[in-house]
């Protein structure tokens, strides 16, 4: 290999550190520091709160299911994608990205028009069978769905390619049906790329924000999901729940990607 | 009817013809069930805006050009966006290459590190960024509601998008062609501007144009950080809300329409301007 010189490499090395230290390891830290400035206690506050607790159960449930959802829907894509020949292949694939692209906002915007009671396209016709999207819990998994779609596709389309469908066709030959070979062949083969898609799309679903905002209507204690609630309990000055839901939520996100960091190495082996 | 075409950049496994002529009867299912939702979800929404916007004609777009609070937001959004862009194309590839070439004790930490601001939920991101520059941050300073808070919170959630498209390719980059360079007599400096750079240069634009769609799209990391001064503070997303709950639709929709317009044409730019640059190393 061509050596970098010794002083251009330390010169990076301390530009990089500096620059992550000082914009995200220094910063996260605090969060920490100020969650547990009494110990536990600003923890146990915070979980007292019926407001709190009704948030985080939402947020879990809401999270849950739009991972399910994208799961199924990524898994389905991709092996369409990959495996099949249809007119507007490449012109799905290259919609399918197009969710990271657009602002939160904009989603709980585009939502709000196609599916509110009052003027939405399809909001009236569906509220009088019952079924409030807008402000209920749909339209949150909706919300939270639509953020976090391309995820797992991303991760599993270039491992379905590189795996390559040999395997599958020799299942088939020797007589198996499409649901054995999916389930004995090609599912082991991209297990990891849709463990890594699912923990991705867990940690920005619990996350979500300004589309949710939009979407859920933020009534505490019943469509407010937990990243309202810190924005609810920061501006109210009861910083200390703040940080603790904060936490929580962060916990939850580091975790993620700790397992995935971890998981990612077995893969390469 | 679908023949043996075989994909442009794709890997090539297959030794045989496509097994499938179209699809079968269980895959058509599978793709109208996932295109049917696809659309509820996705396309249908997201063309609501655009009928939305467009259903005042042009009115309702000359209103909002015309509206300053507005255009402040939007010039504030796409010139933060711009810098921090340039910013992360370059701290980018310096820490993508810090990961893959540098070797020091706790790096695979930084590694992690990096994820943080995609894991992060964005009303953390504004929070943990508040801790430390906010009133009573351990430094002193205090960026919360100026435009300092707004470069701080789009260059934390864009942090990652070069690092991780630039990562891969200087892994898989050949070391024989650095040091044929080398041997041929260029310098250090000709050698990373002649030979590492240009096979660079298609990854740091990819990430670029995901870090700038994500930048003018911003929206949770600034709610706490910024205050949404208006004319001072205030971004895009923020006025596309304020729009909404105002009652407006038609202006929100308006809003977001040049939006998705400003991030198609970046991405589009930032394509033509990697394929000159590319074509020229």
């Amino acid at each position: 290999m061509v050596e970098t010189p010794t002083a251009v490499r330390w010169l990076l090395r301390v530009v990089v550190v500096g620059y992550l230290f000082m914009l995200i390891a220094w910063p996260t830290s605090l969060v920490v520091q100020r969650t547990f400035e009494h110990g536990l206690e600003g923890l146990r506050v915070a979980l007292s709160d019926p407001d709190v607790t009704h948030a985080l159960w939402l947020t879990a449930q809401v999270s849950v299911i739009a991972v399910i959802i994208n799961l199924v829907f990524g898994v389905g894509v991709s092996l369409l994608l990959v495996r099949s020949r249809f007119v507007g292949r490449r012109l799905l694939s290259a919609l399918i990205d197009l969710p990271l692209a657009v602002s939160p906002v904009v989603v709980g915007l585009a939502l709000v028009l196609v599916y509110n009671g009052r003027f939405g396209w399809f909001g009236p016709f569906l509220e009088q069978h019952g079924i409030q999207v807008v402000f209920a819990m749909p339209g949150m998994v909706m919300a939270t769905c639509f953020v976090a779609l391309p995820l797992v596709v991303r991760e599993v389309v270039p491992v379905l390619e590189e795996i390559g469908d040999d395997q599958e066709q020799a299942a088939r030959c020797l007589g198996a049906n499409s649901m054995q070979t999916f389930w004995r062949i090609t599912l082991p083969g991209i297990k990891w790329a849709v463990v890594y898609g699912v923990v991705l799309s867990l940690a920005r679903s619990l996350g979500e924000f300004g589309a949710v905002k939009v979407v859920a209507g933020n009534v505490t204690g019943e469509t407010q999901l937990a990243t309202l609630v810190v924005q609810q309990k920061y501006q109210n000055f009861e910083q200390e729940t703040a940080y603790s839901v904060s936490f929580i939520l962060a916990a939850a996100a580091v975790l993620c990607i700790v397992i995935v960091s971890l998981l990612r190495p077995k893969e390469n082996r | 009817m679908a023949t043996a075409t075989v994909v442009a950049g794709r890997p090539v496994r297959r030794r045989r013809a496509v097994r499938t002529g179209g699809l079968t009867r269980g895959s058509a299912l599978g793709l109208g069930v996932a295109l049917t939702w696809f659309s509820l979800l996705v396309l249908i929404p997201l063309s609501a805006v655009v009928v939305k916007a467009a259903g005042g004609g042009w009115q309702t777009f000359a209103d909002t050009f015309a509206n300053d609070q507005t255009m402040a937001a939007l010039r504030l959004t796409v010139s933060t966006s711009v810098v921090i862009t340039a910013v992360n194309m370059v701290m980018g590839t310096a820490i993508a290459w810090v990961l893959v070439r540098d070797h020091f004790w706790g790096k695979r930490v930084l590694d992690v590190i990096i994820d943080i601001p995609f894991a992060l939920p964005t009303i953390v991101a504004g929070l943990v960024l508040l801790s430390l520059y906010g009133a009573d941050g351990p430094l002193g300073v205090d960026v919360a509601n100026t435009r300092k808070a707004v470069l701080l919170a789009i260059a934390f959630v864009t942090l990652p998008f070069v690092v991780r498209t630039v990562q891969p390719v200087l892994e898989e980059l050949e070391h024989d062609v650095e040091e044929a360079s080398a041997s041929l007599g260029a310098s250090r400096l000709t050698t990373f501007r002649r030979v590492i750079l240009p096979t660079l240069v298609p990854a740091i634009f990819a990430g670029a144009s995901l870090s700038f769609a994500r930048g003018i799209s911003e929206y949770g990391s600034l709610v706490l950080l910024s205050g949404n001064l208006p004319g001072k503070t205030e971004v895009t997303s923020v006025r596309v809300l304020s729009y909404l709950e105002g009652g407006n639709p038609a202006s929100a929709a308006a809003v977001a329409t040049i939006m998705l317009v400003v991030a198609l044409l970046a991405i589009v730019t930032l394509d033509v301007v990697q394929r000159r640059v590319s074509r020229r190393g």
